[in-house]
C-alpha cells in the first residue's frame, strides 16, 4: 500500500501529518473541531394542507466538545440519544439552531453557501447503510471520484482516473473494481467504497456515523483496521459514532456519552471505561454483554426501568432522572452542567462524587 | 437430557433447500441438534449460516416456493412434526412451541387491540371464555412488566415502543404455556439497555414456566449470560457445538475461535489491531468443497480442500466439524 503515501496533502495540512506520528501532534496542537453550545431544535408539525407547529424535538440542545487533529471522538448513546442530527450538524447537514461551530478556526454557521462549500472539502461523512447511501446506478469508480468533480481536485483525465484507482487501492478495493456497480460489492466492500469516497477530497476530519454498525462481526474488525490504518497514515480526525461500547472502546481517544440530546459524561477512553462516574454511563457499561460465560453469569447488571422518555416532552431538571437508580428528589428540579471533576473527565450529575453544589 | 428421558426436540439432518433459476442454496445442509426440558440453546452465526432457517423449518413456516424442506426430522416429544397434518401442525404453532422475532410489527396486527391480539390464541388453544382471556391477558401484561396494563390493552402496537412490543410479543408467545420458545434476533433491533431487560425477562419467564428456550443472535455476547449450550453455524452446517463455558473458553473450531477474536471486548485490554476473520461470507450457491470455512482459515491443511469435515467429538459433549480441531486454540488475552 505504499503508493497511497504519496497521496499528496493539500498544503493547510499541519506538517505534523505526514509524519503519522500522530501521538504528538495530538497533545500540542488546538482543536481542528470546537463545538460550543450546539443545538439542533426541529419543529413538529400536524396538518397537511395548513401546517400547524405542535411541537419542538430537541435532538441536540446545548453540547460542547472538541476534536484535535488526527484525534478519535467517539459518540455513544442509544437510538434517539441525537448523535446522527449532531454528526450532521457538524458538517452543516443540520441547520444549527443555536451554538457554534469552529472547524480549523472558521465558525461555520456564519458562512455562504459557497464558503461552506469550500469548507466541507475538508470534511468527509461515512454513512451507516453502505447500501442506501451509495447511488445505485452510479459506478463504484465515479461514486468514489465525485468529490474529486464536485471540488475541481483534478488536473486531467489521467489524473482523475489515477486519482480513483489510488483511492480504491488506499482501502484495499481493487482498482480492476472501478466499472462495478455497488450491488456487485458484499456489504463490507460498500463500506470500504464508502470510505473511500469520504477520504477523496482530502479531508481532515471525517464524521462516521455506525459505520460497522450493518456489517458482520467478521467485517466489522476489517473495516475498524481499515480506519485505524487511515488515520494514522492521514492524521484523520474522527467523530466517530455508534451504540456499540465496545467498538467504540476501541478506536476512540475519548468518548462522549449522550442522552436525549445532552452529553452526560466526557472523558477519555481509558478513563471513561474504567471510572465511569454518570449513573447512565455506568448502567450502559454494564449492559454490553460480555461474550464469556464465566464472567457474565457472575455479573450483576444495572438492569435500567422503562424507555427513553420521548425528546418532545423531555422531564425537567435532569434528562436521565425518570430511568436513574441513583435519582433524589432535586434530580427532577436541578438541570446540571457538565463539571470536570478530574482532569478532562466531566460529567453531568449532582450526586457525582465531588460535583459540587448546585 | 441426563436424566435417560429422550430429549423434548431433536431436530435430526434436517435439510432445507431454496430453489431459483440462479441454482440451489442449501440454506440449512444436514443440522442435527437436541435440546432437552427446561434447557437454553443459543444457536449463533453470522447473517445468511442459516439460523432463520433452521428455526423456520422447526415451525414449518418455510414459504414453498422457493424453499422446501428436503430431509430430515424434527422429534417432539418423540413425534416426527414435519410429518404431521397441517392442522396439528397448527395446534403445535399456536401452544407447544412459540416463536417471536426481530421486528414485532410484521407479527402484530397494527388494526387490532392489544388485547385483541392477545385474547384469539387464548380463546382458540386454552378455550377461554373472552371474558376469562381479557382478565388473562391483563395479567400477562403485567408479567412482562408494562406499566399501566388495563390502560394498555385497549391500546395499539403503534402507540408502543420497540421494547414494549416485544414485550407484548413475549406475552403472547407465552399465553399458552409452551413448551419451547424460539427467540429469533428478538433483542437485535433494541438499544442495549433495553435488550438487556428484554433478555432478563425471557429468561425469567422461561425458567418460571419450565419452557426450553432457543437463543437464535448472529451476537456471541448476547448468549453467553443465558445459554446452557451453543450451536455455532456457518453456511448452513452447525461447526461446533457445546456448553457454553467449552464453546467461549475452549473453542475447538477456527470459526469459532475467530469470531470470539474479531470482536473488540470490554472484558479485554485494548490493543492496536484487531484480528479479523480474513476474506468474505460464502456465497451459498458457490460453496466450495471440502470445508466450507477453508478459504478463510488460518488453520486449514490440504485434505480441507477436498474433504468436508463431520462433526467430531472433542471433549465431553462437545464437537467440531473441523479436521484440524486439536491444534485449534485461542491467543492468550490480557483481561482489562
Ligand atoms: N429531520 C428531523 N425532523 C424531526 N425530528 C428529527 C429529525 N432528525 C432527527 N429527529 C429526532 O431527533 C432525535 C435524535 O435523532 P438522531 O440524531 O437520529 O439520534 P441517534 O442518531 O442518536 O439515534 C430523535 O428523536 C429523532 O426522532
Ligand atoms: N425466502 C427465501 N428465498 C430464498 N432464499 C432464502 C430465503 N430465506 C432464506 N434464504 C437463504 O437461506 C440462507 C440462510 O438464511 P437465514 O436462515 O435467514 O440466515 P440467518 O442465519 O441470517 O438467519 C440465506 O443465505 C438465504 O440466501
Ligand atoms: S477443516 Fe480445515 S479449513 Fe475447515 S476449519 Fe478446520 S482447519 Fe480450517
Ligand atoms: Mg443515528
Ligand atoms: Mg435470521
Amino acid at each position: 500500500m505504499n503508493t497511497t503515501a504519496d497521496r499528496g496533502r493539500p498544503p493547510t495540512q499541519p506538517a505534523a501529518a505526514a509524519a503519522g506520528n500522530n501521538g504528538a501532534a495530538r497533545s500540542s496542537a488546538g482543536p481542528l473541531l470546537e463545538v460550543k453550545n450546539l443545538k439542533v431544535h426541529f419543529p413538529v408539525t400536524r396538518g397537511f394542507v395548513i401546517q400547524r407547529k405542535v411541537g419542538t424535538v430537541k435532538a441536540v440542545d446545548g453540547i460542547s466538545f472538541t476534536v484535535r487533529p488526527g484525534e478519535t471522538l467517539g459518540l455513544v448513546g442509544e437510538s434517539g440519544s441525537g448523535k446522527t442530527t449532531t454528526g450532521r450538524a457538524v458538517m452543516m447537514l443540520n441547520r444549527p439552531t443555536a451554538g457554534e461551530i469552529r472547524f480549523e478556526g472558521k465558525d461555520l454557521t456564519g458562512l455562504s453557501a459557497g464558503e461552506m462549500r469550500r469548507m466541507r472539502r475538508r470534511m468527509g461523512i461515512v454513512f451507516q447503510d453502505p447500501q442506501g447511501s451509495l447511488n445505485p446506478r452510479m459506478t463504484a469508480g465515479n461514486i468514489v471520484g465525485e468529490p474529486l468533480i464536485v471540488h475541481r481536485l483534478y488536473e486531467n483525465k489521467a489524473d482523475y482516473r489515477a486519482q480513483v484507482s489510488e483511492l480504491l487501492h488506499t482501502v484495499g478495493l481493487s482498482p480492476a473494481m472501478a466499472s462495478r456497480y455497488p450491488h456487485e460489492f458484499s456489504g463490507g466492500q460498500r463500506q470500504r467504497l464508502g470510505v473511500a469516497r469520504a477520504l477523496a477530497a482530502k479531508p481532515s476530519l471525517i464524521v462516521l456515523d455506525e459505520p460497522v454498525s450493518a456489517l458482520d462481526v467478521s467485517i466489522q474488525a476489517q473495516v475498524i483496521n481499515l480506519l485505524t490504518d487511515l488515520q494514522e497514515k492521514f492524521n484523520l480526525a474522527y467523530v466517530f459514532i455508534a451504540h456499540d461500547l465496545s467498538v467504540v472502546r476501541h478506536i476512540s481517544d475519548r468518548v462522549a456519552v449522550m442522552y436525549l440530546g445532552k452529553i452526560v459524561e466526557i472523558a477519555p477512553g481509558k478513563e471513561l471505561y474504567s471510572n465511569p462516574m454518570h449513573p447512565y454511563t455506568r448502567a450502559l457499561l454494564s449492559a454490553v454483554p460480555t461474550p464469556d460465560p464465566v464472567l457474565e453469569r457472575k455479573r450483576e447488571r444495572i438492569v435500567l426501568q422503562g424507555d427513553i422518555p420521548s425528546p418532545l416532552r423531555p422531564p425537567p431538571g435532569c434528562v436521565f432522572h425518570t430511568r436513574c437508580p441513583m435519582a433524589i428528589d432535586d434530580c427532577s428540579r436541578v438541570e446540571p452542567d457538565l463539571r470536570e471533576l478530574s482532569p478532562g473527565h466531566q460529567v453531568a450529575c449532582i450526586r457525582a462524587p465531588g460535583y459540587g453544589g448546585y | 437430557m441426563t436424566n435417560g428421558k429422550a430429549p423434548l426436540l431433536q431436530v435430526k439432518d434436517l435439510q432445507t433447500y431454496f430453489y431459483s433459476p440462479a441454482g440451489v442454496v442449501k440454506a440449512v445442509d444436514g443440522v442435527s441438534f437436541d435440546l432437552g426440558e427446561g434447557e437454553t440453546l443459543g444457536l449463533v452465526g453470522e447473517s445468511g449460516c442459516g439460523k432463520s432457517v433452521t428455526a423456520l423449518s422447526i415451525m414449518r413456516l418455510i414459504p414453498d416456493p422457493p424453499g422446501r424442506i428436503v430431509g430430515g426430522q424434527v422429534l417432539f416429544n418423540g413425534e416426527d412434526i414435519l410429518r404431521i397434518e397441517e392442522s396439528k401442525m397448527r395446534e403445535v404453532r399456536g401452544s407447544a412451541i412459540a416463536m417471536i422475532f426481530q421486528e414485532p410489527m410484521t407479527s402484530l396486527n397494527p388494526v387490532l387491540t392489544i388485547e385483541r391480539q392477545l385474547t384469539e390464541p387464548l380463546e382458540l388453544h386454552m378455550k377461554m371464555t373472552r371474558q376469562q382471556a381479557s382478565k388473562r391477558s391483563g395479567e400477562l401484561l403485567e408479567i412482562v412488566g408494562i406499566p399501566d396494563p388495563e390502560a394498555r390493552l385497549k391500546g395499539y402496537p403503534h402507540q408502543m415502543s420497540g421494547g414494549q412490543r416485544q414485550r407484548v410479543m413475549i406475552a403472547m408467545a407465552m399465553s399458552c404455556n409452551p413448551k419451547i420458545l424460539i427467540a429469533d434476533e428478538a433483542t437485535t433491533a433494541l438499544d442495549v439497555t433495553i435488550q438487556a431487560q428484554i433478555l432478563e425477562l425471557m429468561k425469567e419467564l422461561t425458567v418460571s414456566f419450565g419452557t426450553s428456550l432457543i437463543i437464535i443472535t448472529h451476537n456471541l455476547g448476547v448468549v453467553a449470560r443465558y445459554a446452557d449450550r451453543v450451536n455455532v453455524m456457518y453456511a448452513g452446517k452447525i461447526r461446533e457445538m457445546g456448553h457454553a463455558v467449552d464453546i467461549y473458553g475452549e473453542p475447538r473450531h477456527p470459526y469459532t475461535a475467530g469470531l470470539l477474536q474479531s470482536v473488540p471486548r470490554l472484558d479485554v485490554a485494548t490493543s492496536a489491531r484487531l484480528a479479523p476473520i480474513r476474506g468474505e461470507i460464502p456465497n451459498l450457491m458457490k460453496l466450495p468443497e471440502g470445508c466450507a470455512f477453508r478459504d478463510r482459515c488460518d488453520w486449514a491443511v490440504e485434505r480441507c480442500a477436498t474433504d468436508d469435515p463431520p462433526l467430531q467429538v472433542v471433549g465431553k459433549e462437545h464437537t467440531s466439524a473441523c479436521w484440524e480441531h486439536a491444534r485449534v486454540e485461542l491467543k492468550k488475552r490480557v483481561s482489562a
